[in-house]
């Protein structure tokens, strides 16, 4: 039996009256490349911040291999929704992946060689070391991404949250990002994404979780993204064209 | 007064020099504040703060009975404080956006502190005369020991500053992801938001309550166009502010009757009007030479292209055609092709012109050339 990396029990998060999430029951084993999907609204995103304690939930709790969140932060790296910051912020690629080492720094300390030399190995991983210098605002969408990427993978984590990271990118990207997260598998790392397209999930997904503010299913792609799945989550009669 | 006699004037008049260095640490303060204010889109927090301070003055000179200024920095300080506060509560535990929190607490701080300051000035009180000086700031009125005041302040911002550089600027880029690596983000923004209320709060003597925001935000804004390193932008703004309080101080005092806070206020503005039109990398002027240009260079690359494909259907690429063949192609004027010429692409004898072979060349590759480019 595989450890249990991310454990989430009777999870509930409500922004005003109308829950967002209601009771989530999740268990995410060790070393699986996890899609979470579900329609707009699904409460997708929310659910990554809730574990991530970015969201205060109104109930439930969250474990990291059988401890507290709180004291397993470092074995946690988030990829947030590239739109969530402000690209016109004055500074480098460089700099942003080096913000992926201020967690290990703790307070005050500032980043040396080390974090900078980190820095540049995972902007090399993703294909940006060209850009190192370039300022943020003058990169594409999907120099963006994997600026956001290299920041989390600089983080040096066993579990990876993603929120969208597909989202806007190119072709090119797409696949250089998920050959990324396939080799982040293979090292025994857990990767959990936010997920859009389901025609993909079966190709670079070995494991999903349907979610539509309750948690309908979870487990390996190969058992369960099946139509009856997909019609409970999006609420009309689904029908995907799974290529054997 | 021409200005070498100014200058000493500066550094022999005790007024004038207490008034140029207090306005001078004053703009650099405000300028490096300003610069996280203006990141975290927080521009009009100034403006609110500013205003929701007035009260706090009134009500210290109606408790204490004095117009000592310190005391009353104390309840523009404390009533700044309970503002920014109030104005954060709105944000997180109701529906309205940050622009409507900012206004309402900045109008109805700003008002109670008008109704405040006429019933003060209805009283008989000898003593009351002079409050409403916090309203349009009165830099004359600074003393040594308010210019000391502002350079410990100023030197304990900066030197918090420089120790937590890093949160603050990982704060301002993302503030989701630094609660993700463990650090409490609640203190880092209350640290800035308490340091940005005590630089308004210093300028209220000088500069006043109405027009402080500006003085948080020009310096910033005109420093935003000059750089894409925060380290930079922030150095900048702090000398931009510095130099507004200067040079605002000196027009004020070589002129009859230009009030001081106004004056520096204008002149951070000219900071910004140039800064905006002139920067290299964001400026408009530039922007719109770069345009111009571009379109000038397409426009040529286009007229190549075109050369290039009547020249290919012939084998030798360099054979005459008639210049009237050309005409055919929008884009084609008697100017591009003396540039072309000029560049030794294109050759021309009598009505007819030839491709060179540098200018075929470089036709054929413009389309990959400008691919690699964008990489």
């Amino acid at each position: 039996m595989k450890k249990i990396a991310v454990k989430v029990d009777d999870l509930t998060v409500a922004y005003n009256y109308k829950p967002v999430l209601w009771d989530i029951d999740l268990e995410i084993p060790e070393g699986v490349l996890m899609a979470i999907v579900g329609p707009n609204g699904a409460g997708k995103s929310t659910l990554i911040k809730a574990i991530l304690g970015i969201l205060k939930p109104i109930a439930g709790s969250v474990a990291i291999y059988d401890k507290p969140y709180e004291k397993q932060r470092q074995l946690v790296a988030y990829v947030p929704q590239k739109g969530s910051v402000d690209w016109d912020f004055p500074t480098t690629a460089l700099d942003v992946v080096k913000m992926g080492t201020y967690g290990s720094l703790g307070w005050v300390k500032r980043p040396s060689q080390k974090e900078k030399k980190a820095a540049l190995e995972a902007l090399e991983k993703v294909g940006m070391l060209p850009f190192k210098n370039r300022q943020i605002s003058q990169l594409s969408g999907g120099q963006q991404q994997r600026v956001f990427l290299a920041r989390a993978l600089v983080q040096n984590a066993s579990i990876y949250f993603m929120d969208e990271p597909f989202q806007g990118v190119d072709a090119t990207t797409e696949i250089a990002i998920i050959n990324i997260l396939k080799e982040l598998r293979k090292a025994g790392k857990t990767v959990i994404v936010v997920h859009h397209d389901l025609q993909t999930v079966p190709e670079y997904f070995d494991w999903v979780t349907f979610l539509n503010v309750k948690k309908i299913a979870t487990g390996p792609v190969k058992d369960i993204f099946n139509d009856d799945n997909l019609t409970k989550t999006y609420g009309i009669n689904y029908k995907v064209s799974i290529q054997e | 007064m021409d200005i070498i006699e100014y200058i000493q004037l500066v550094f022999t008049d005790y007024t004038l020099r207490t008034i140029t260095l207090g306005t001078a640490v004053l703009g650099a303060v405000c300028g490096m504040l300003g610069s996280f204010a203006v990141l975290r889109k927080q521009s009009l927090l100034g403006d609110a703060i500013s205003h929701a301070a007035l009260p706090g003055i009134a009500i210290a000179f109606l408790i204490t009975g004095s117009k000592e200024g310190n005391t009353l920095l104390i309840g523009a300080l404390i009533s700044g404080l309970i503002g920014t506060f109030w104005i954060r509560g709105i944000i997180t535990k109701t529906h309205l956006k940050s622009d409507t929190a900012l206004g309402l607490i900045l109008s109805l701080f700003f008002g109670f502190g008008m109704l405040l300051l006429t019933f003060i000035q209805k009283q008989p009180n000898a003593n009351q005369a002079g409050l409403d000086k916090y309203l349009f700031g009165q830099a004359a009125t600074l003393v040594e020991s308010d210019v000391w005041l502002m350079v410990s302040v100023a030197s304990i911002c900066l030197i918090v500053l420089l120790f937590f550089w890093k949160e603050f600027k990982i704060l301002l880029f993302d503030a989701d992801y630094t609660k993700t690596l463990g650090f409490n983000t609640k203190t880092i923004d209350i640290l800035i938001t308490s340091f940005i209320v005590l630089a308004i709060v210093l300028g209220l003597q000088t500069v006043g309550v109405v027009l402080m925001s500006a003085m948080l935000l020009a310096p910033a804004a005109a420093a935003r166009q000059w750089t894409n390193s925060l380290a930079k932008m922030v150095f900048l703004a702090a000398i931009f502010g510095a130099f507004s309080g200067v040079f605002g101080t000196a027009i004020s005092a070589s002129q009859n009757n230009l009030s001081t806070g106004p004056v520096i206020v204008l002149v951070a503005g000219v900071f910004v009007v140039f800064s905006f039109i002139f920067s290299p990398s964001r400026g408009l002027l530039f922007k719109q030479i770069r345009f111009i240009k571009n379109r000038r260079d397409l426009q040529l690359h286009k007229t190549l292209a075109f050369m290039h494909n009547i020249a290919e259907t012939h084998e030798d690429i360099s054979h005459p055609h008639a210049i009237r063949l050309l005409n055919n192609f929008q884009g084609y004027t008697k100017s591009t092709l003396q540039k072309l010429v000029d560049k030794n692409y294109v050759e021309l004898k009598g009505n007819m012109w030839s491709l060179t072979k540098t200018g075929f060349e470089t036709a054929a590759n413009l389309y990959t050339k400008q691919r690699t480019e964008d990489e």
